[in-house]
């Protein structure tokens, strides 16, 4: 098992035959995701990596049966592509795209709500590497020979420290059940707390590490939430130690603005709830290692 | 992205705030000029920086007569404000605004913010006007008044009007008031505001509810949709080198230390600086070259980070994903042979196209020394900052 994704999850692109869509499609077919169409409105009825095209993401979904997409939609467009998943009862989308406004995600997470829980659409991102069930399917950018399949939960902000993780972790011969990344923006789609929820829930997941970053609540929500509700060992970190008050650094998020913004106070709330903390972003691999017992 | 007092005033008088009368002036002529076109038997004379507190850095004057606009305007214009929100290099002040000075009942405190956690937007109110809303927070948090926007509708009139009332208000101030707070709301949501705050907000002694001060910071994902917004961008603001990346795109943040980084993805970054800190050493920037970096991103950014003269030695650390190590590889050749870099060079690649990365750096000839893993490179540039690690 896994979460969000595995081999047979049928996935769309939305943004196919643009350049990065088509290259990250190719990307995600050879590493084994299904992948049954693109959606490209204006390009309907065509072919592309040997794929149908869509003009709408509720065509596809009637057509190929799609349950997940992702989207390569440019900023000002992403909000309304995200939505339109939304509307055509796809599970999960997953957003890559950088730069949305703020304020078209508040929107985006009240139109999700729309929905009753049991078919309401669960967002991945934006601003984010995406999915990766190892040796099953991926539904994002990152380089999937990096991950080895196992049995611990990824859950972190940041793509590459994400990256980092998985390749100290398969240096240690520890494999992955499924790494998500949550994205750099204010606003994400889904935290912490939804995945780790998911993850207590896998039966093949033992363990997860989750990498946070300076700013926002979100760190200190899911700690909470890991004392009170998580049976399995939670491996936590927190980017940004070094990182001066008051500067966004690179994300959108990643602003210390207000109190319990900060690295080590995220860390303190970490602790303080049970989580194990990396001492430092080389010993990702070795504290999950200790954790496990490997 | 940060604007100026008398910028924010502009667009909020736009959507219908009413804002105290002022003009900005460049000179001391120009103050003075302001000052008679605007009447009246005082004005204030205030410093426009993107920082708050001015006020108790002798940033904002108060003048009775021309003669003292003209002096004050001279005292503040080309001089670098130093308040406890500017950090102690200060601010340069290239613009004053002008403001005929009235008399007012009371002072109050309106702000908007986007709220991560309610992902909603808020607003905030409260009676301690002219205070900083983190000092209210802290000796008098039930002075805070706060409402929560439903984004499928907007602000509500009763929302406002429960906060006017709330605030002490007649009847007919909470009237101009709760038009105050409606149309600054509409000023932040249709402007991609990330915070407005108006403090003072004051009672005129005639019952109208105005601006005082205005401070306003903008969503940058969402200034492709904002031109009017995005022309209020102000580089004398920002550190010159933080302005230089920012017209190549690149997210660069200078910090104190000696070690020049050069990472993709924030967080790989953030973790980059924490990582050399460990090692004992301290990194001279922040810089996310962001995805699909080309050989030419690369060398802008090695330009930029050299351009650094605290900077003793390099650290690139690329895990690429939707980069490719072969292009970095590329660039920081390209760099080495056109710029003139005298610091050692820590390279560390991993991740997409790694193998054909290393190659090209091996077979370049160019001088630098290579690193593994995240730890091994940050030790590396340590220690070659400390004098202690030579290129092979």
């Amino acid at each position: 098992m896994s979460i969000l994704i595995d081999e047979k999850t049928p996935v769309i692109v939305q943004g196919m035959t643009g350049d990065k869509g088509t290259f990250h499609a190719k990307e995600m077919i050879e590493y084994g995701t299904n992948v049954v169409g693109g959606v490209t409105p204006g390009k309907g009825g065509g072919r592309h990596l040997d794929r149908p095209l869509f003009n709408t993401v509720k065509e596809a979904v009637k057509e190929t049966g799609a349950e997940a997409s992702i989207t390569f939609v440019a900023p000002a467009f992403c909000a309304d592509a995200i939505m339109e998943c939304a509307d055509a009862g796809i599970h999960l989308v997953c957003s890559i795209t950088d730069g949305i406004p703020a304020q078209d995600m508040m929107r985006v997470k009240r139109y999700l709500m729309r929905y009753p829980r049991d078919r309401r659409t669960m967002m991945v991102g934006p601003n984010c590497a995406g999915i990766i069930s190892p040796g099953k399917a991926m539904l994002g950018i990152m380089p999937g020979h990096i991950y080895l399949q196992g049995k611990v939960g990824v859950i972190s902000r940041s793509g590459t420290l994400g990256y980092e993780a998985a390749a100290q972790m398969k240096e240690h011969g520890i494999g992955i059940s499924t790494s998500v990344g949550i994205g750099g923006d204010p606003i994400n789609g889904s935290s912490f707390l939804d995945h780790l929820a998911l993850f207590e829930q896998d039966p093949e997941t033992e363990a997860v590490l989750m990498i946070g970053e300076i700013g926002g609540p979100q760190e200190a929500e899911a700690s909470g939430w890991i004392k009170d509700n998580m049976s399995k060992p939670v491996v936590g970190f927190v980017a940004g130690l070094t990182a001066p008050k008051g500067r966004r650094m690179g994300h959108a998020g990643a602003i210390i603005s207000a109190a319990g913004d900060s690295a080590a106070e995220k860390a303190e709330i970490m602790k303080a709830n049970g989580l194990t903390v990396a001492p430092n972003p080389s010993e990702f691999g070795s504290t999950v290692a200790k954790v496990l017992g490997v | 992205m940060d604007v100026h007092e008398y910028q924010a005033k502009e667009l909020l008088g736009s959507f219908g705030v009413p804002v105290a009368k002022g003009a900005v002036a460049f000179s001391p002529d120009q103050a003075v000029y302001a000052a008679t076109e605007l009447g009246g038997w005082s004005w204030a004379v205030k410093a426009q920086i993107h920082a708050g507190a001015r006020g108790k850095a002798g940033g904002i004057k108060i003048c009775k007569t021309y003669h003292e606009v003209r002096e004050a305007a001279q005292e503040l214009l080309g001089k670098r404000l130093v308040t406890h929100q500017t950090g102690p290099e200060g601010k340069p002040v290239q613009r004053v605004y002008i403001e005929a000075a009235e008399p007012f009942e009371r002072e109050l405190y309106l702000g908007f913010v986007l709220d991560r956690k309610a992902e909603r937007i808020r607003v905030i109110a409260s009676q301690e006007g002219g205070m900083e809303i983190e000092e209210i927070a802290k000796t008098n948090p039930e002075a805070i008044l706060q409402v929560i926007v439903e984004p499928a509708v907007g602000l509500q009139s009763f929302q406002a009007r429960e906060l006017a009332f709330q605030l002490g208000l007649s009847i007919k101030q909470a009237q101009s008031c709760v038009s105050t707070i409606m149309n600054a709301y509409r000023a932040f949501r249709d402007s991609d505001a990330q915070m407005l705050e108006i403090n003072p907000l004051v009672v005129s002694k005639d019952d109208r509810v105005l601006a005082l001060d205005a401070k306003m910071s903008f969503d940058d994902n969402a200034l492709f949709r904002r031109h009017n917004v995005a022309d209020m961008y102000d580089p004398s603001q920002q550190d010159p080198r933080e302005a230089q990346a920012a017209e190549h795109n690149l997210n660069y943040i200078g910090l104190d230390g000696n070690i020049g980084c050069i990472v993709n993805g924030a967080g790989l970054a953030m973790a980059t600086m924490d990582m050399i800190k460990h090692a004992g050493g301290s990194p001279a920037n922040f810089l996310d070259v962001g995805g699909g970096a080309s050989p030419d991103r690369i060398e802008t950014a090695m330009k930029l980070v050299v351009s650094d003269s605290n900077v003793k030695a390099i650290l690139v650390n690329i895990f690429a994903g939707i980069n490719r190590c072969d292009w970095v590889a590329k660039g920081v050749v390209q760099a080495c042979k056109n710029l003139d870099i005298k610091v050692p060079l820590v390279v560390r690649l991993a991740g997409t196209n790694v193998e054909e990365g290393r190659k090209i750096l091996e077979e370049s000839g160019v001088k630098l020394i290579t690193a593994e893993t995240l730890a091994d490179a940050a030790e590396k540039a340590v220690q070659a900052s400390q004098g202690k690690l030579q290129a092979a």
